[in-house]
């Protein structure tokens, strides 16, 4: 269904507009970004979209709220839902909630950097108190009784005479069709029903129970299934295909060729899968050598031009006087996101419109990019979220909708999902970029870090569609579309810079970023973008810089660290962790690091404690303990979930993970020549301690644990062997040649 | 049957315990002292050692599944029941920390222990009295020097009469011939540096030599093909059924990534021995690989891959079974075993060349069907998920025909069924 | 035509019998539980119980399923019952996107079948191949040790009710 009503399509132009400004403060100039601060100053996502019932209606059927955000498995849904019903006075099972739909709900960009809670329950929390406000008043007038003197209770207002209504009865046609306010009667946090107590996931349990849940799963009447086969290697061209004996095959609808994009649709699932076979058998490509040399990979970051910003300079103190000064360089490979289920999509081409349901992590701007792909005004686009496997971040997800479309719009009315192959996934995601890192500090007599400075090299760390350049489907096109030249994500959030600043307080500090605009490997946002590896770096040479002071690294931390609430979790870890300068069985080190995400976020502080095999250089993992403060925290639960399996992610990362290349193809196409953590591996424990902070404001959790973990992990291997390893992943084999015989 | 064996133990008693009598029954022990300071060796010596102990795989035998390495307590299942390999640590009491350099080099040449008793053969030092003296210091100084793991070593699990040490006198007094390896001037130094490897250290022939009834190997068919732990040691001689002849480069590679195309993938006791030259001299593993070659290649040299003849004639069920087994492949193993246009995601070797199928015993095919196989260290895209769950032993056995008959020209196993119930039952991981 | 017996029910396929059992549960039977995560037998996404036996229906031909039962997470109970291993899911929140949480359930169902008494390095052990890149790990294993127990209750308690029946 394409059409929409009038109110919709309004709110959906005023949208797209904002679309326009999210996507170019995502990718372009400063300039933009400001665009993106003229309207009011309203809470959250207000700003882009101001009128209440953008977020919400009430009628005489019941009370729906939306959002822009997508359910990504963080658990969003959860927390937007306690908000709204904490704020409008019912239960969360009075609430029918719809998320990501560019027919339904407000436009909020992208669900990522782990803004929902600031942008999409920010704006939900104010939206539902002005709501809740108007309906006492209206009951207020109805009875000409003083709104004061009414108490609402499960969606029901009553009166001291006992007369009440319920929310549906109060409601007018287009009460909340008007502008949100700046200030709201927020409920006070010791009235809260909901907020800060955990609330069961709403998703889990027809996730446990086989019920649909994933876009996988949607099975729409008439629906047909297609596979995609890809050039062997990014430089590929496909030199010719014959396709005949394949169109023969039994249950084969249609092969569809544009250029160099080549797709099979099949009645049957299984039937696409061995046409795809057999089609990547009819089809030759040539290749040539279009990447770096993999040994050479990190001479090549720093070799590629690169633009430089000063994104710190800040001096106000002597330079280190009898002293020491220490450098390090570390270095990061291509990491990939690799979600359990690969990329998949549905759409529909009815009339002159398109429907596609997607788990990408932006309806709006993927709708603006389809749009310009398929040469449509994007208000014939629809495009929903349903959720998909796991998404730490830009991966195939769009590209599979793109995927979907084209197919879509060469089998008209019939609803058709793409399925990625394990292999297709591994090498055609964007990757979390190669990147590398140097610091140089410079300690006083008194152990005190007096000069701090910091490069950062590094590519990319968002290509997202802003338009349909940077679709790789497209690419393959006959008329293809070029991936537009990246730009830095602009400070304060950052992309490979992103937590390059220090939040210790340094006399003296100088950061500088190197943008390498030059992809020879697709690149974009992976969970943290450049925050892991820059905190990884930081708080590696804290370590060493502690070292040399001969000081405990978390006095050391301390010792440094002004802001309040980042001392409350590094003291907190520290205590839960029994932190101590105690030295352990040999073999077994102890590492501790802490970061506030992009400077902005949660603080996160994670404490490891782990065991090297000195004869094979392998690493057990013993326990974990994390301190968070998160701001007010909805549901406790949910951010201990997060938190937890960032820290066994970054895990994964630290100690394995790093994407195999040749000079022409990606190498690394499936779980074997990409292994990551399995549970013979794991800690014995992860304990996940938080600071709550009612009436503060959310802080985004979602990747707060990557960086510190993989520093803990670096500085515990450091503590156990007595060398440091600079170079991710920590494998054995670096271990061992650290280690010596 | 009972009686016989009686008999046969009683007759063996009497023999060996004869023999054993003018060989020398006792070994003088050797004075127990404290492991000496680590600073005491050169550490040029030690890293020699460590190179040593990986030729030599004393890992493998020596650390026991998710134990300490080199702290021992693997039973090594021989026909004669279970021996526990010993720690090799420096702890002194569970240990060898005691063993001055004399008593190892000793342990190592002649097969006594520090306190005099004989060593049971399962120890290789039928093969390791080739080691130059010179090596064996380097080993002690490598192994003298790592971290002491207090471990135990359970007592052997053996019957009498084989519980008896005794008996080892006369079992070496029959078979066990000491002396370090002699270089055949007429060879070149690869060659001879390989057979020094070969003969000695890495202890080739322990498993891929068959052994008589006392366990000692029959040097008359000197790598002709032996059994471990419930494998097949394929022939390494000219008796080798290789599909397609090995080249010394492709023994190299085999050996040192434990994978190579088109032969496939060391599995099973093969595995740790390739993860262990992995990490050794690229030189010696090429002297290695020369040196095999020299021998496997005239038996195979020439021999071409199978040509698939899939529905040949064969008696009785066997059509029926592998009508069954051509399902099996087509939905279980096709999707990685048959070239597809583009070799992306893990794959399998083509079966016409596998070394598996063509092997005169089932049991090593029926073992990577059951369990699959786990990449090698330095090929981790060489690994293939275990059936052993989906598969009934006889959906295995018709597979199995169904392989033997479409990719070998080798006629059909006997006993197939068996020989899968066989590998279930011995197989080590699920 | 063949006959395929999953959670107790007779179902006819068409089709090849070489066709791997995943597809002909998600596309013939309409069941969504089991899930395509690499179809190479790499990631466990996919697991299903054939005759009690934890196996990866990506790569089991539906040839092999013939006479034999197939359970799938399905045939553990649904929303309203869910069984005791996936009520452990629920009760320690167990997952993240859940996209793995299927595989892991069934594979945890096939442990406790065979043992309901298994240790923490028995139960990581027989999960481990099962990935997650969540990293919700520490909450399956939390939610396989909180089965158990109640499996274990559960037969105490049935006999008891024996022991009150004689
Ligand atoms: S989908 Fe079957 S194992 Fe991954
Ligand atoms: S919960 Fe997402 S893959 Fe396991």
């Amino acid at each position: 269904m394409t059409a929409v009503n009038p109110t919709l399509s309004r709110r959906a132009l005023l949208g797209s507009g904002a679309a326009l400004v999210v996507s170019f403060s995502l990718l372009r100039s400063p300039v933009s970004t400001v665009l993106a601060q003229a309207p009011p100053r309203l809470p959250g996502s207000l700003r882009r979209s101001p009128k209440l019932d953008a977020w919400l209606r009430v009628d005489a059927n019941g009370i729906t709220v939306f959002t822009g955000k997508a359910e990504l498995g963080q658990g969003i849904k959860t927390a937007l839902l306690q908000v709204a019903a904490e704020e409008l006075g019912v239960e969360p099972s009075q609430i029918e909630f719809i998320t990501a739909d560019t027919a339904k709900t407000p436009n909020e960009g992208y669900t990522s950097g782990s803004q929902s809670m600031q942008d999409s329950a920010t704006a939900i929390r104010h939206a539902a108190a002005q709501a809740r406000e108007l309906l006492i008043a209206a009951a207020a007038q109805r009875w000409g009784v003083p709104a004061e003197q009414l108490t609402v209770k499960a969606g029901t207002i009553t009166a001291p005479d006992g007369r009440s209504a319920s929310y549906g009865e109060l409601a007018s046609a287009d009460m909340l069709n008007v502008e949100a306010q700046p200030q709201s009667k927020l409920t006070e946090p010791r009235a809260y029903r909901l907020i800060g107590k955990p609330l069961a996931r709403v998703d889990i349990p027809a996730k446990v129970t086989g019920a649909p849940a994933y876009v996988q799963d949607l099975r729409p009447p008439g629906m047909v299934h297609a596979r995609v086969v890809r050039p062997p290697s990014y430089a590929a061209r496909l030199r010719s295909v014959d396709s005949s004996a394949v169109e023969a095959m039994p249950g084969v609808l249609k092969v569809v060729r544009d250029g160099q994009f080549l797709a099979v649709v099949a009645d049957r699932e299984y039937q696409a899968v061995q046409a795809m076979t057999a089609l990547a058998k009819a089809s030759v490509w040539d290749e040539t050598k279009s990447l770096p040399d993999p040994a050479g990979i990190y001479d090549w970051v720093l070799k590629a031009s690169a633009k430089e910003y000063v994104i710190h300079d800040a001096r106000n103190g002597e330079a280190a006087t009898g002293g020491r000064t220490l450098e390090a360089v570390y270095h990061r490979p291509y990491q990939l996101h690799g979600s359990i289920g690969p990329s998949c999509a549905v759409a529909q081409a009815e009339g002159d419109g398109l429907t596609v349901w997607t788990h990408g992590q932006g309806v709006y701007p993927l709708r603006a990019a389809l749009a310009e792909m398929l040469h449509l005004s994007p208000d014939k686009v629809r495009c929903v979220h349903v959720e998909g496997s796991g998404c730490y971040g830009h991966n195939g997800a769009d590209d599979a909708a793109a995927d979907a479309a084209l197919i879509a719009m060469a089998l008209p009315g019939r609803p058709v999902r793409v399925q990625w192959m394990r292999d297709q996934e591994h090498a055609w995601e964007p990757f979390g970029a190669a990147m590398v890192t140097r610091a140089r500090a410079s300690l006083d007599g008194s152990g005190t870090v007096t000069d701090w400075h910091y490069e950062v090299w590094s590519n990319a760390h968002s290509t997202r569609p802003g338009g349909a350049g940077n679709l790789m489907p497209a690419w393959h096109l006959a008329t293809p579309f070029a991936q537009p030249a990246p730009e830095p994500i602009p400070q304060p959030t950052g992309g490979g810079d992103r937590n390059a600043i220090p939040l210790y307080q340094f006399a003296n500090t100088r950061v500088v970023h190197r943008f390498i605009a030059d992809m020879p490997l697709r690149v974009s946002a992976l969970r943290g973008l450049g925050a892991y590896m820059n905190v990884f770096s930081l708080e590696s040479f804290m370590d060493e810089l502690a070292r040399a002071a001969g000081a405990d690294p978390v006095e050391f931390r301390l010792r440094h660290l002004k802001d309040e609430r980042a001392r409350a979790v590094v003291q907190l870890a520290a205590e839960k962790f029994g932190w101590s300068a105690g030295r352990l069985a040999k073999g077994r080190g102890r590492g501790f690091a802490f970061a506030k995400y992009k400077n902005l976020a949660a603080y996160t502080a994670v404490a490891a404690e782990l065991e090297v095999e000195h004869e094979t250089g392998k690493i057990r993992l013993l326990r974990f303990v994390a301190a968070d403060d998160s701001g007010e925290i909805v549901n406790p639960d949910g951010v201990r979930n997060q938190i937890e399996g960032g820290i066994i992610q970054s895990a994964s990362w630290t100690l394995r993970e790093a994407v195999a290349f040749d000079e022409t193809r990606i190498t690394s196409r499936d779980w074997s020549t990409y292994p990551i953590l399995r549970f013979a591996e794991l800690p014995d424990h992860v304990d996940v301690h938080l600071i709550d902070r009612p009436g503060q404001p959310f802080l985004g959790t979602g990747e707060s644990a990557q960086g510190p973990t993989a520093a803990a992990i670096g500085n515990a291997v450091a503590d156990a062997v007595g060398a440091r390893i600079r170079e991710l992943p920590l494998t054995p084999r670096r271990v061992k040649a650290a280690i010596g015989i | 049957m009972r009686l016989k064996r009686a008999l046969l133990g009683l007759l063996v008693v009497v023999l060996l315990g004869a023999a054993a009598f003018f060989y020398l029954v006792r070994q003088p022990a050797l004075p127990a002292g404290q492991p000496p300071p680590p600073a005491s060796f050169d550490a040029t010596l030690i890293a020699r050692g460590a190179e040593l102990a990986m030729l030599g795989n004393c890992n493998t035998c020596h650390t026991k599944d998710n134990g300490r390495v080199y702290a021992g307590g693997r039973p090594l299942m021989t026909p004669f029941g279970a021996i526990y390999a010993t720690n090799i640590t420096p702890d002194v009491d569970t240990g060898i920390g005691s063993w001055s350099e004399a008593a190892f080099v000793r342990a190592m040449s002649r097969g006594v222990r520090r306190d005099g008793q004989h060593l049971y053969p399962a120890f290789p030092y039928d093969h390791f009295t080739r080691v130059s003296t010179d090596d064996l210091r380097a080993l002690y100084a490598f192994l003298i020097t790592r971290e002491p793991v207090q471990a135990q070593t359970p007592a052997n699990a053996l019957p009498f009469p084989w519980s008896w040490r005794a008996l080892i006198a006369g079992w070496k007094a029959l078979y066990f011939r000491p002396g370090e390896f002699k270089a055949d001037p007429t060879l070149s130094a690869e060659l001879n540096r390989g057979a020094y490897l070969v003969e000695g250290l890495a202890h080739c022939g322990a498993c891929h030599t068959p052994r008589n009834r006392l366990g000692a190997q029959q040097n008359d068919r000197y790598l002709g093909g032996g059994e471990i732990d419930g494998w097949h040691a394929p022939a390494l001689n000219s008796s080798s059924t290789a599909p397609v002849a090995w080249t010394r480069e492709q023994l190299f590679t085999y050996l040192r990534q434990g994978y190579v195309a088109p032969h496939g993938v060391a599995a099973g006791p093969m595995q740790a021995v390739a993860n262990n030259l992995s990490a050794v001299a690229e030189a010696d593993v090429k002297a290695i690989a020369a040196y095999i070659a020299a021998i496997v290649g005239r038996g195979t040299a020439g021999q071409q891959p199978n040509a698939p003849t899939p529905g040949a004639p064969a008696p009785g069920d066997q059509d029926q079974k592998s009508a069954e087994g051509a399902t099996i492949y087509a939905g279980a193993c096709a999707l990685c075993h048959e070239p597809t246009g583009q070799q992306f995601s893990a794959r399998g070797i083509e079966l016409t060349t596998s070394k598996l199928i063509t092997m005169p015993d089932a049991r090593n095919l029926a073992h990577v069907i059951l369990e699959g196989i786990k990449p090698p260290l330095a090929s981790p895209a060489a690994l293939m998920p275990g059936f052993g769950d989906v598969l009934t032993d006889h959906q295995v056995a018709a597979l199995m025909v169904y392989l033997r008959r479409s990719f070998s020209q080798q006629p059909a196993w006997p006993g197939l069924e068996d020989s899968v119930r066989q590998a279930r039952h011995s197989a080590t991981e699920p | 035509m063949l006959t395929l017996n999953v959670n107790g029910q007779p179902h006819q396929v068409d089709g090849d019998e070489a066709t791997p059992l995943l597809y002909v549960l998600r596309g013939d039977l309409g069941l969504n539980a089991a899930k395509f995560g690499c179809g190479l037998g790499q990631c466990g996404a996919c697991t299903v119980l054939l005759d009690d036996k934890p196996v990866l229906s990506c790569l089991t031909p539906i040839a092999v399923a013939k006479q034999r039962q197939i359970t799938t997470l399905e045939g553990l109970g649904g929303h309203d019952g869910p069984g005791p291993v996936q009520r452990a899911f629920i009760a320690e929140q167990a997952a993240q996107c859940g996209f793995c949480i299927a595989g892991m359930i069934m594979r945890a169902e096939a442990l406790l079948r065979r043992n309901s008494a298994p240790s923490e390095a028995e139960i990581r052990a027989h999960m481990t191949t099962n990935l997650c890149r969540c990293g919700t790990h520490m909450r399956i294993l939390a939610a396989v040790r909180r089965a158990a127990q109640m499996v274990r209750s559960a037969a105490t308690d049935a006999a008891h009710a024996q022991e009150a029946r004689r």
